[in-house]
């Protein structure tokens, strides 16, 4: 449902914000969900020559729709290469030809540091969530992490409920609300979107966040990027 | 396939129905619930709507996996409510996808375990101990160690087979090779039953040959509503629907009484599923170009 005052939802902001981080990157990863759409919406606008690789065995995807999952036959057909898992994870990430790794969260802390295992305790969980698929090492291993996800005071924690992945190499993370990059170590509120208080931020979080001195607004999304999200994308508004 | 099920699936074994999202063995999954087999290890990377459905049949006490959820969808619903809450009923041993990859890699190779850069600085290695930190014999570095996992049996599923199991497979491979050559025995499941001489045109495709196959049941549209690329689609309606019968236990229970046990196996399934949803899944052709092994003689 878009906004009246602004014609765009916050989950297109999300996305055109994403995609655009990605200019000028060469090799990402892509994971499931958000990163998906984000991913496949900088292939068509910001960054043509990336290559788009998925876990399942992908590399350089040409994915003709938007992957229903990780491992749609679409991102076979016409890509440059399939490989076995092992491949895949051990010389093309594991051996370090893999620029951004881009994920998505259920919690994520100050440090960049992910959880998708668990909310509650481990032995007896309140909600049991996916676990961490291919993220914990994508996390450890990529030159370079963007995280994806709705921001909110369950989600942006103090402390996570289990690490699933580690936030060394975290340096960009989009929301629904603004975009922050890592400085010295630590999430850093960069940009907002439009349309969004610095109030409305700090309310959807469970820390004090560093703000940056030259907090900008967010470009909003130019016409053709949302009719790609809405024609192409996601023609039945999965995501949006 | 119930012929495969009962003799080469036993009461307590660790099974592999192995395919990341393509090429999973539902038609392999159902008949071994028809059997009732009970207290099975299910291993693999994403348990997928067949372990919900399995779990949920009451087929397996212990699952083994990396990733828990309905792909592009949301969550494994049965899969939840057996482990939730106090006093879970379903035990859990959890990897990362590389993990479990690396495990049936050992485990194929008959090694003691499989070295990895993952898991530093996380919380799996205390969720999971058999997960552990080693040193490089060569020099000052600390990696990650998974131990080989060795199903008893691991089933996969195939676009083509010749009757002595020689197996083919194009599209996405996930890790059926390595979780089948680290079994004791392997059951495949194909599209089609082929001419040897078919195999032997185009050996680079072979992942399985016939010397590590003890079984091939002829089952098409024995992976839906997962997909066998150039054959038919996700059906990614099912993958929806899947998601509201799941939510309740009884809805679902009454869906395994009609499309599993109510029926005698595949067969019966496809036809009841009906031509025109199964064959609405067909793509358009997007043949490979073909190259020339050359005759050397």
């Amino acid at each position: 449902m878009s906004s009246a005052s602004t014609g765009f939802t916050a989950s297109e902001m999300m996305i055109v914000a994403a995609a655009r981080e990605l200019a000028g990157q060469r090799v990402c990863f892509v994971g499931v969900g958000l990163p998906n759409i984000a991913v496949n919406l900088a292939k068509r606008t910001v960054a043509p020559d990336l290559e788009l690789v998925y876990e399942a065995g992908v590399f350089g995807a040409r994915p003709a729709r938007l992957p229903l999952s990780i491992g749609d036959p679409t991102i076979v057909t016409h890509a440059t290469a399939v490989t076995s898992m092992f491949e895949l994870f051990g010389f093309y990430l594991q051996g370090g030809l893999i620029d951004v790794g881009f994920l998505g969260a259920a919690q994520i802390d100050r440090f960049g540091n992910i959880n998708t295992t668990v909310i509650g305790s481990y032995a007896s969980p309140k909600t049991r969530l996916p676990g961490s698929g291919g993220a914990c090492e994508i996390a450890q291993n990529a030159k370079s992490i963007f995280v994806i996800m709705r921001q909110s005071p369950r989600s942006f924690v103090d402390r996570l409920d289990f690490r699933t992945s580690v936030g060394d190499r975290v340096s960009v993370v989009v929301t629904d609300l603004g975009i922050y990059h890592r400085v010295e170590g630590e999430l850093q509120l960069d940009s907002l979107h439009p349309g969004v208080t610095l109030d409305h931020v700090r309310s959807a979080m469970g820390w004090k966040p560093r703000v940056s001195e030259s907090l900008v607004e967010t470009k909003p999304p130019k016409p053709a990027e949302l009719r790609m999200i809405r024609d192409e994308l996601d023609p039945t508004g999965v995501y949006t | 396939m119930r012929d495969a099920i009962a003799q080469l699936v036993s009461d307590g074994d660790t099974v592999a129905i192995e395919g990341f999202t393509h090429l999973i063995s539902f038609a392999a999954g159902h008949e071994i619930i028809r059997q009732r087999k009970r207290d099975l290890t299910l291993c693999r990377l994403t348990p997928d709507l067949i372990y919900d459905q399995m779990i949920a049949a009451g087929v397996a006490r212990k699952l083994v996996f990396s990733w828990l959820g309905n792909p592009g969808v949301g969550s494994l619903h049965a899969v939840r409510r057996w482990t939730e809450g106090e006093r879970p009923r379903l035990e859990l041993e959890e990897y990362s996808h590389f993990g479990m990859v690396a495990r049936y890699t050992a485990g194929a190779m008959k090694l003691p375990f499989f070295p990895l850069r993952s898991y530093a600085d996380t919380d799996l290695p205390r969720a999971n101990p058999l997960i552990r930190p080693i040193t490089s014999p060569y020099v000052d570095e600390e990696v990650y160690a998974v131990p080989p996992l060795t199903p008893d049996v691991t089933i996969v599923h195939a676009q083509r087979a010749d009757a002595a199991g020689d197996t083919q497979v194009w599209g996405l491979l996930g890790c059926q090779k390595e979780a089948a050559f680290a079994a004791s025995r392997v059951i495949v499941v194909v599209e089609e039953l082929v001419d040897e001489a078919v195999i032997r045109a185009d050996p680079n495709r072979t992942i399985l040959p016939g010397l590590v196959v003890d079984a091939v049941v002829v089952e098409p549209f024995g992976a839906h509503p997962s997909y066998a690329q150039g054959y038919y689609d996700r059906d990614n309606t099912f993958y929806l629907e899947w998601d509201a019968i799941s939510r309740d236990e009884a809805s679902l229970q009454s869906w395994l009484d009609e499309w599993v046990h109510g029926v005698t196996g595949r067969a019966e399934y496809v036809e009841k599923m009906g031509a025109a949803r199964l064959l609405g899944l067909r793509p358009t052709p997007a043949p490979s170009g073909s190259v020339d092994y050359g005759e050397y003689r």
